[in-house]
């Protein structure tokens, strides 16, 4: 008989190695998955892990790593600080698209003048698109007490909506022969995210999720606000008697997430996409809810979980064309890490110990 | 636009097709929370049974044993929540979001072969006398078997909740677990049995919507019904009938959108179909102020050591 025994603390040594196990073991079940899908599970693992980093064609797939992990970890480190907090934004996804629109948009108002400062517009109309959308379901939550989960997550297949509609109407190029889509940002030069170094893949976004894992890692471990998000989340009633106001916090975090996200959006479509469409959006929103939890909600555990999720989205685009590995296998594969990561997570907290059958 | 070409019977009985994958994944949920658990893995599950009902169909050819396999699929998939919150004690909240996203990834690997194929129908009830019954006959005994199979299962529910031991057993558990075990009621089984049950349903009702609903397959064609219908067991205030309520008035949101759509009127497409999220959103607001319905075990985990 197997028991499990609480810890009177959580283990740290536990807490840093479940992702490492996790990922392991989604590597070995990953493994049998393409064995079963009737691929070489060494090759491909090997694609996936090692192709873009050390293959022949590293130098192109290493920018890439930078391209795809910045708006992740930009999410990740919003969604982080609310999951902490247990307010739970899981729009995302729609926040990104609004960001998009709002962003691009903002830029589009301008084109064809060339000005210093439409960028920087462009970056706060990216925020303020992103944290207007989370902020519905935060006021919404603090005012009539309406679950943020859900409120959040409608409002992704209404900003999915709205992207359809900006895409075959407003923000429509009117030189695009009638094709949906808007103006390509990467040739309107005072709206172009590009590359700060060329060839590098870093550009404006990157820095900003740089930015991010910095602000919220000292926001966390020496800021007022950083100490009342992480009481919130380990003791509430403690937090209630130290004064903290809930409304504030929510507010706050859902809000922040938002304006992140939305970043994320806008510096997308400025940079690596460059046109607004109807299916600009991958997923980013989703894939950053594993992106966070994966990083253990601590913002340098969500910098190098972004960057093997990242690992993971180039690979497996490599082991698509080169094994033709389907793209849904990739999907489950990352499904498969937040497993792991929770199960395991069970040894963080509590000892398994083998005991002896006995009359409870 | 003309709206003369929508027509009335018509209507009112696709709502109710319209309603079933709804019904019947809140319904399942109903139970799962009722226990006192959280599951936002429904979207997950149903998209998974959709596949598994619509696979099983097509290589069999019986669209009955396609739906027990939507069933087992749902179940299936669930038995990885229960893996998670039950045994490895992980969030339920972040349990039910992996097992989403783990579900769409997953039946978009299992469904690259269905594309575009068309499943055997299933053929709707024909009761004599009742079904033809102008009027009411169309709208209410014209329809495949599965749509009253979730009513009856709504009655089944509502019965055993209220009438039996076994329903007493379950809302004990999901009211204060920690009572219920110091009487002797093994929570976790129980809580178990209602996740699976939960699974079961939203199996159910995802492959209504591949089998009967749309009848095809694509990746993601459950669009966020299994979110709709956690918003549902919310509005219904963990009621059986007010499930069954709420469910044919979303699913009269969603017809009357399509009919609009089709009919052309002036407003465009995308907001169309953007209503049934927005009118789930105003829904939940106005009924959340009331929250004393809810189990008060709800989304908690429990460990007999505490």
């Amino acid at each position: 008989m197997i028991v499990l025994e609480k810890r009177p603390q959580p283990s740290k040594a536990w807490s840093y190695a479940t992702p490492l196990v996790a990922v392991v073991a989604t590597m070995v079940f990953g493994g049998l998955l393409f064995a079963i899908l009737g691929k070489n599970p060494i090759e491909a693992i090997g694609t996936i892990f090692w192709e873009p980093l050390f293959g022949e064609f590293a130098f192109y797939y290493r920018p890439q790593l930078l391209v795809k992990g910045a708006p992740l970890v930009l999410i990740a480190i919003g969604l982080s600080l609310g999951f902490r907090a247990g307010i739970w934004n899981i729009g995302a996804e729609g926040q990104y698209i609004m960001g998009t629109i709002f962003g691009a948009g903002a830029g589009l108002a301008f084109y064809p003048m060339e000005a210093w400062f439409i960028f920087p517009i462009m970056i706060f109309a990216g925020a303020f698109g992103g944290w207007l959308w989370a902020t519905i379901p935060a006021f919404l939550k603090v005012r009539f007490g309406t679950n943020e989960i859900l409120v959040s997550l409608m409002l992704v297949y209404v900003a999915e909506q709205f992207l359809a509609s900006v895409s075959l109407g407003l923000l429509k190029n009117p030189e695009g022969f009638g094709f949906p889509g808007s103006r390509n940002l990467q040739s309107y030069e005072s709206a172009h995210n590009a590359e700060l170094i060329a060839g590098s893949g870093m550009h404006w976004g990157v820095v900003a999720a740089f930015i991010a894992v910095i602000f919220s890692y000292v926001l966390l471990n020496r800021h007022m606000l950083g100490f009342h998000i992480r009481l919130t989340g380990e003791a509430p009633r403690a937090a209630k008697f130290a004064g903290v106001n809930p409304a504030r916090l929510i507010l706050f975090c859902l809000g922040l997430s938002g304006a992140l996200a939305g970043l994320a959006g806008m510096f997308e479509v400025s940079g690596p996409s460059g046109v607004v469409s109807i299916d600009f959006n991958v997923g980013y929103g989703f894939t950053a809810i594993i992106v966070a939890f994966l990083g253990r909600l601590h913002p340098v555990g969500i910098l190098l979980a972004g960057g093997l999720m990242a690992l993971t989205y180039i690979g497996g685009e490599i082991a698509q064309s080169q094994l033709g590995l389907p793209a849904a296998a990739i999907q489950v594969f990352q499904g498969m890490l937040l497993f792991f990561l929770l199960a395991f997570d069970l040894l963080t907290n509590y000892r398994i110990r083998a005991a002896r059958s006995e009359v409870a | 636009m003309d709206l003369g070409e929508i027509n009335p019977i018509l209507l009112v009985a696709s709502l109710m097709v319209a309603a079933t994958p709804l019904l019947l994944a809140a319904i399942g949920e109903l139970v799962v929370e009722k226990a006192g658990v959280l599951n936002l893995g429904v979207e997950g599950m149903m998209i998974v049974g959709a596949i598994s009902g619509f696979a099983i169909s097509v290589e069999t050819g019986s669209p009955w044993l396609g739906f027990i396999a939507a069933a087992i699929g749902g179940a299936v998939l669930s038995l990885l929540f229960v893996l998670l919150t039950q045994f490895a004690l992980a969030n339920q909240v972040a349990s039910g979001l992996a097992l989403t996203l783990f579900g769409l990834g997953f039946s978009a690997l299992m469904g690259q072969r269905y594309v575009g194929i068309k499943p055997p129908s299933m053929g709707d009830v024909h009761i004599p006398l009742l079904s033809d019954i102008p009027v009411i006959g169309p709208i209410l005994f014209q329809h495949d078997p599965i749509l009253y199979v979730g009513i009856a299962i709504i009655a089944a529910v509502w019965a055993t909740l209220k009438y039996t031991r076994v329903g007493l057993i379950l809302r004990a558990v999901g009211e204060n677990h920690d009572a219920a075990h110091a009487l002797g009621y093994k929570v976790i089984k129980i809580r178990i049995i209602a996740i699976l049950f939960g699974g079961a349903c939203a199996g159910l009702g995802g492959a209504y919507i591949s089998l009967i609903r749309v009848p095809q397959w694509t990746e993601g064609m459950t669009a966020g019904v299994g979110w709709i219908a956690l918003a549902l067991v919310v509005f219904a205030s963990w009621k059986p009938w007010r499930v069954l309520l709420g469910a044919y008035l979303f699913g009269g949101i969603t017809v009357l959108q399509l009919n609009l759509q089709a009919a052309g009127v002036a407003i465009p497409v995308e907001y169309l179909a953007m209503s049934p999220y927005i009118i789930t959103i105003l829904v939940l607001v106005i009924l959340s102020a009331d929250k004393s319905r809810a189990p008060a075990s709800l989304g908690r985990t429990f460990h007999a050591s505490h």
